[in-house]
């Protein structure tokens, strides 16, 4: 056998269904057996969509998303999806192709230096020299990107290892490789002794909060998670990753903490005596400024990657190891030894008036005004099957639909949290509707965020993958525009885009969808309904939105989230 | 894992990896990419050839110890990480040195040589090559009493370590 079949049937043998990818000279050779793949080939029209694709793939199923590319430029497409999934622990493995080993370190045509580009944003890279090592190595890429904290892994594959012209390319199939990761060990048992210890703390409790990270997921720990929260009643507070890991529907749902969280999530953290933080890993967006975050809480920290305890807050218990492990230990202890008898009905008066008193809100629509971004995001999330996947752009779209979306099921919402990469939803929806595609998926989009992915409507047109598109359009990139109003006084540097340019309607018909374009209120729901109908192409609804819409509330950068901004009308409520 | 280290800024980590292309990179770009300084760095192969050990000094003052030990061990490469507390560690640092030395100053500078233990590499007309092996600080301070003589050329290896004797199974990880 050759190493290009080798490739591609050790890719089958890890159950790779779908594949993104576009070739090119050096990856030419793992193209050709694909023709005779079980394995369904996307073609892209840029590298970087097929990156983000398997992100929302993998983001959807819980499976590895593969995307597959040639040497230089087209692996260095590819290093934002790379770097993205990086950042929000994304089980992905990309492949590269390289120059002929002999080549490589000459400057050869298309040669760049993928696996050094790539070190410090992939969980582990591979340069494969020799063919018999691909099997191995693709076992080993899925090995690492799926176990432990999820990531991405790369491997980079020379031209003349796979090219069945060249000798160096011939090698043995064999069935029985094995993985050899010495230095690869994930621990996902949890120390019985700090689940205790955790029990003790969440029993002595007056004002806990479970501060639940994107790790939730990753883990499949929801069910878990919500028989702990139900058997202490315990409230919870899902960051922007982990939205959907507990159902916003829930009496026991604070919704989103965080720079743009909801005033009650944000304050009760702020005000808690116990954060059980939960695949969290007290990001800045989520703290605010460090040294007045939580002041007065003990902190519990259970997380997979031991490097994320005590990195930011030392934790009073760490439970290191797999989150799901973690919880159900924690249900166990808690159901056997009692869950404590703190009386807690202050603590949670306070939180319902908070909620009272600060609900999510803006200002209404009345005649005359322009259309109001946050409405648009109600109808969708009115008129649409409770199953649908959202995926969301990078912006005030985004902190919109997070917030202004109610989220029941886990793995619905997919986003670029960590990294925040403009141009991730449409082509991070593709990904999703390929792995569903019997499931509506809705991609909110901004409109500077789909100037930068609006070309894999192309892919999604001519790949049947009909996804639609909400675009949040004000003209503006709009998030960078609040910032300047807010803290430059209103100092507007480069960040208008444009008012009719491009027209996005006929833009999106070039490229095979329906278009459809919608400037007042009354329209917003009879063109969701249109779009809900059509299912045999993409669609995408131009929504003309107030550019001076602002996200509240808001942490101000450098401040501490005592100090969270709510909406003007909202000022005058006692905190 | 005990990870609680004794209140001094330097500390040595030895680190056993695999022995392949681009390990030391991975290492050294950690160390870079999350501002984690470090002191002095030494590797070579081990009688494994499957693996290779990197002694390194790191400087607490730019990180704790927990997240720099976490963080390498992070690394897929990195097979085991073993601390060497100070009062642990036998540790050696080897540098070859090129000085001025008219055959007037000659002998003031074998002198202390003698009296650092170090050797006479060779000679030649208004230069001598020396060596010496020691403490880290023992060559620090050997290398302060050379200078007025001026220096021509100077090469320290960076310090290697072994656990003392009677601490193999001691406070490592
Ligand atoms: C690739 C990239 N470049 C720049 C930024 C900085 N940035 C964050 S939000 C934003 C504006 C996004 O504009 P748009 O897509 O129109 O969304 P809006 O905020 O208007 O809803 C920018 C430029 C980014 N996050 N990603
Ligand atoms: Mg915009």
């Amino acid at each position: 056998m050759d190493g290009g079949r080798a490739l591609i049937r050790a890719l089958e043998n890890e159950g790779v269904e779908v594949m993104f990818g576009l070739p090119g000279g050096a990856i030419l050779p793992v193209y050709d057996p694909i023709i005779d793949s079980s394995i369904r080939h996307i073609l892209v029209r840029h590298e970087q969509g097929a990156g983000h694709m398997a992100e929302g793939y993998a983001h959807a199923t819980g499976r590895p998303g593969v995307a597959m590319v040639t040497s230089g430029p087209a692996a260095t497409n590819i290093v934002t999806p790379l770097c993205d999934a990086y950042m929000d622990s994304v089980p992905m493995v990309v492949i590269t192709g390289q120059v002929p080993t002999g080549a490589i370190g000459t400057d050869a045509f298309q040669e760049c230096d993928t696996t050094g580009i790539t070190q410090s944003i992939t969980k582990h890279n591979f340069l494969v020299t020799e063919a018999q090592d691909i099997p191995r190595t693709i076992k080993e890429a899925f090995h690492i990107a799926t176990t432990g904290r999820p990531g991405p892994v790369l491997v980079d594959i020379p031209k003349d290892i796979v090219d069945p012209g060249n000798p160096r390319s011939a090698m043995t199939w064999t069935d029985d490789v094995t993985i050899d990761l010495p230095g690869y060990n994930p621990q996902t048992e949890v120390d019985p002794e700090a689940i205790r210890a955790a029990a003790e703390l969440i029993r002595a409790s007056e004002r806990p909060v479970l501060y639940v990270g994107g790790g939730i997921l990753k883990a499949r720990a929801a069910d878990a998670l919500r028989e702990l929260a139900e058997l202490t009643g315990i409230s919870v507070v899902t960051t922007l990753m982990a939205r959907g890991a507990f159902p916003d529907g829930h009496d026991l749902c604070l919704g989103m903490p965080g720079m743009h969280g909801n005033f009650t999530a944000v304050t009760a953290m702020q005000e808690s005596d116990l954060l059980i933080a939960l695949g969290a890993r007290f990001d800045d967006r989520v703290t605010g400024r460090l040294d007045g975050f939580a002041p007065d809480a003990k902190i519990v920290h259970a997380e997979i990657d031991p490097a994320e305890i005590g990195k930011v807050r030392r934790p009073d218990v760490a439970i290191q190891g797999d989150v799901r492990l973690a919880i159900e230990a924690l249900v166990a202890e808690l159901a056997t030894n009692g869950t404590g008898d703190v009386d807690r009905d202050a603590w949670r008066s306070r939180l319902s008036g908070w909620q009272e008193r600060f609900p999510l809100a803006y200002e209404q629509w009345v005649p005359g005004d322009p259309l109001k971004p946050q409405y648009v995001i109600e109808c969708l999330r009115d008129s649409t099957p409770d199953d649908t996947i959202v995926a969301s752009g990078v912006g005030q779209h985004q902190m919109w639909a997070s917030q202004y979306w109610k989220f029941d099921h886990p793995y619905t919402w997919i986003n670029s949290g960590g990294l925040g990469t403009m141009g991730f939803s449409i082509p991070a929806a593709i990904g999703a509707k390929v792995a569903f595609p019997d499931r509506m998926v809705w991609a909110v989009d901004g409109d500077g965020c789909f100037q930068m992915t609006a070309q894999e409507l192309v892919t999604a047109t001519v790949e049947n993958i009909p996804i639609k598109v909400a675009l949040l359009n004000n003209s503006y990139l709009g998030m960078v525009r609040q910032w300047q109003e807010m803290f430059y006084e209103e100092r507007y540097s480069e960040v208008f885009l444009s008012k009719d340019v491009p027209d996005y309607k006929m833009w999106a018909e070039s490229m095979g969808c329906v278009g459809i374009r919608v400037d007042d209120p009354e329209e917003v729901e009879s063109a969701i309904a249109k779009a809900n109908e059509i299912d045999d192409r993409p669609v995408v609804i131009d929504f003309r939105v107030d550019a001076a819409e602002k996200v509240y509330p808001m942490v101000p950068s450098g401040a501490t989230n005592s100090e969270l901004v709510v909406p003007p009308f909202q000022q005058d409520q006692p905190r | 894992m005990n990870t609680q280290a004794p209140d001094y800024r330097y500390h040595t980590l030895v680190v056993t990896v695999e022995n392949k292309s681009g390990v030391l990179a991975r290492v050294a770009s950690l160390f870079a990419r999350r501002a984690f300084n470090i002191e002095s760095l030494a590797v070579a192969p081990t009688d494994d050839e499957l693996f290779s050990r990197i002694t390194v000094v790191v400087d607490l003052e730019s990180a704790p110890l927990d997240q720099i030990v976490k963080q390498l061990d992070k690394l897929v490469n990195v097979v085991e990480i073993r601390e060497l507390y100070p009062g642990h560690a036998v540790e050696r640092e080897l540098m070859l040195v090129t000085v001025s030395a008219e055959p007037d100053r000659r002998d003031e500078i074998v002198e202390h040589l003698d009296r650092a233990g170090g050797k006479v590499l060779s000679v030649g007309t208004d230069r001598m090559m020396l060596s010496l092996v020691g403490l880290p600080a023992r060559v620090d301070e050997f290398e302060d009493l050379l200078r007025p003589y001026g220096i021509v050329e100077l090469q320290r290896t960076g310090r290697v370590a072994l656990a003392t004797l009677d601490d193999h199974d001691g406070p490592g990880r």
